[in-house]
């Protein structure tokens, strides 16, 4: 599709067709409704089934169910609504069926409010349901990036039999951007596992389960998941360096508000501070290696995350600088959108701290 | 040479069951089983277990299986159906998964006519966790969460889920039967078949109530547990069909 | 003669053929046990048996094979 100004939310929508997605299940819920509101037109036309559910713990039960039955599925949520997914996406994990779930964080908790906010990291990457599980979980900065993202996350979702979670927020869905919906070359993956119909003999019978009812069975099943999370941690980390080869103050941020950041830095890059910025694109795995290396560097002083949360991301980035230098949270709370004086203030401040 | 002139399905793994001397589940497995290869869909067939007792099914049903969360089996089911619509799509589940945890989603599944049977095993108790009540129990009935019986003043009243599901527009037939004795047992097995039948000429939603034992948590033998079942249950659950689209056609 | 065949290892002892029998000819052994401690079902007297199918029907464990000449 040519370059076109788009809503962040129809944009992710559009992006999923092209990732070979024809199977959505959802909810309303502000902001992310646009999207299912977009794929209720669109997936007809493309031969592909829009349902909506009656509420979102429905919706990811059908996911569940398409997803095991080897097709391409996804749904979109936010906040309120993906803590009603917890218990879906966990059994989606322990059944390693494919899956992508778009999640527009809104600000909380509680019925919280229909702004943007980053409140929902903890359950996003420390897994917001029950046992040991991840999901893979992209934090787009843009709406083209979070369309480039929706082709990697089903790509990725079927590589791993994993959930992946597109992680925006209210901003990112509700703004409008120039993006180009780029064509996807899609991967065929072997699906034997999937619940077809099976002829009693061209495959094992398909099971998807996620009862493991013996300490035994439970445990290979868990050592199996941690494997495959140690490869995925290995290979699949992104993250983006931006004035960093010279920086003594390093911000880590994530999301929209990376580019807010982006903006502070140029400012006062031209006061001459060496700031730069650390930004995750993965949030689970979370680049620790890097964000290591970097605070091992002697010119490096500090580091600052800058999150409208209450300080969530700052954990990560504590455990990944392991006290080799000081980390300091600028903490936005309330879905209060930091502006790049806010940020900068700030940061100037870490010079005489 | 003798001739067998009545043997096990092949549509039910060799695996023993679990389930307790007596339990009617097995009854059940056996007509759904042998509903699907008399009519030739087994290689068609996606089941949908429950939580409950009869969360290993997927080892007992020969089939493709997928296991739900509790409740959702229905939209589970809807997943598959939607997706792979040349599938034959069942769930079965207990009452407290369908009716009580579950029920939001059996309605709107039923609300939306979706193309699948739907069988609902009531033994008017929770069996896998132990006997406590649920949400088909019937009034004075003692359970481990209704010590000194049901008391409508604080649990309210047995939901005859059956007739609730017969009032949705997109529900296509809707039937209670029991397996108390070999005639209802012949007839409901005529209704598994005929929902099978229903849901393979494109038709939904197929639902069936039957009604089952628990020996176990009702405290009775397996005898005598039918027997409660016939003076305690039939009288509040009434058998029979409670909407057939087809019939009326 | 028509006649049944009990799985002994498969039954449980449940007794529910025994109910269903309209001839009243199936009873518990009294003297086998299978593997699992239960006393298996079994036919008194296979002479009455009319085939008809009632102890197969009602078997939960689908324990039970009848066969007719």
């Amino acid at each position: 599709m040519a370059r076109m100004l788009m809503k962040g939310n129809e944009a992710i929508a559009e992006a999923a067709i092209a990732a070979g997605c024809r199977y959505f299940f959802g909810y309303p819920i502000t902001p992310q409704s646009e999207i299912p509101e977009y794929l209720s037109k669109r997936l007809p036309e493309v031969g592909g089934v829009y349902l909506q559910a009656e509420s979102e713990v429905a919706a990811i039960n059908m996911v569940f169910g398409a997803a095991g039955a080897g097709v391409r599925v996804m749904t979109s949520s936010s906040s309120p609504g993906i803590s009603l997914k917890q218990e879906g996406i966990s059994s989606i994990a322990c059944a390693e069926t494919p899956a992508v779930v778009v999640n527009m964080m809104r600000g909380g908790p509680g019925i919280g409010s229909i702004q943007a906010s980053q409140n929902d990291y903890f359950q996003a990457v420390k897994g917001g349901g029950h046992g040991d599980y991840h999901n893979l979980v992209y934090a787009p900065a843009s709406i083209q990036e979070a369309c480039d993202l929706m082709a990697k996350a089903f790509d990725r979702a079927d590589y791993y039999r994993v959930l992946c979670m597109v992680l925006g927020d209210g901003m990112l869905g509700q703004m409008m951007e120039p993006v180009e919906i780029k064509p996807v070359k899609i991967a065929e993956y072997d699906k034997s596992w999937a619940t077809t119909g099976w002829d009693g003999v061209s495959r094992p019978r398909a099971v998807i389960n996620t009862l493991y009812i013996t300490v035994d069975e439970l445990n290979e099943l868990c050592g199996r998941l941690q494997a495959k999370y140690k490869i995925i941690e290995r290979d699949e980390v992104l993250f983006e360096e931006f004035h960093l080869d010279d920086a003594e103050y390093v911000v880590v941020a994530y999301g929209t508000v990376a580019r807010i950041v982006k903006n502070a830095i140029e400012n006062l890059r031209a006061q001459g501070i060496k700031v730069g910025l650390f930004r995750p694109i993965t949030l689970w795995p979370f680049p620790m290696l890097p964000l290591e290396n970097i605070a091992g560097q002697a010119r490096v002083k500090r580091f600052a995350a800058v999150e409208m949360s209450a300080g969530q991301l700052v954990q990560d980035v504590r455990l990944a600088v392991n006290g080799k230098k000081p980390v300091e949270l600028q903490s936005f709370l309330g879905s209060n959108v930091p502006g790049p004086g806010d940020i900068a203030e700030f940061i100037r401040g870490l010079k005489t701290a | 040479m003798s001739k067998a002139i009545f043997t096990k399905t092949k549509m039910l793994t060799d695996t023993p069951t679990h389930y307790c001397p007596g339990c009617a589940h097995g009854i059940v497995h056996r007509l759904i089983a042998e509903s699907i290869e008399e009519l030739g869909l087994s290689h068609k067939t996606v089941g949908v277990a429950p939580v409950g007792c009869a969360v290993f099914a997927y080892r007992y049903f020969n089939c493709d299986m997928q296991l739900a969360c509790h409740g959702r089996a229905p939209a589970v089911a809807t997943g598959v159906k939607r997706s792979r619509p040349d599938t034959l799509v069942f769930t079965y589940q207990g009452d407290g998964d369908l009716a009580s945890i579950g029920n939001a989603e059996i309605n709107s599944a039923a609300a939306r006519g979706e193309k699948i049977c739907v069988f609902l095993i009531n033994n008017a108790i929770y069996g896998m966790t132990g006997g406590q009540m649920a949400p088909t129990t019937l009034i004075g009935q003692i359970s481990t969460t209704s010590p000194n019986g049901r008391n409508p003043e604080v649990n309210g009243y047995p939901m005859r889920v059956s007739e609730m599901l017969a009032t949705h527009e997109g529900a296509y037939y809707v039937e209670r039967v029991a397996v108390n004795n070999t005639r209802n047992i012949l007839g409901a097995k005529k209704a598994i078949k005929k929902a099978f039948e229903y849901q393979q000429n494109g038709h939904g939603l197929n639902f069936i109530e039957v009604l089952s034992t628990c020996p176990t948590n009702w405290g009775v033998s397996a005898t005598e547990a039918m027997t409660w079942m016939e003076e305690n249950m039939l009288p509040y659950y009434q058998l029979g069909v409670k909407k057939d689209k087809e019939a009326r056609q | 003669m028509p006649y049944i065949k009990v799985d002994n290892e498969t039954c449980k002892g449940c007794g529910l053929c025994i109910r269903a029998c309209p001839k009243k000819i199936l009873r518990l052994s009294p003297t086998v046990f299978n593997l699992k401690g239960y006393n298996p079902a079994e036919c008194m007297d296979s002479a009455q048996c009319t085939g008809c199918r009632s102890c197969a029907l009602t078997c939960p464990d689908v324990a039970i094979t009848v066969y007719k000449d």
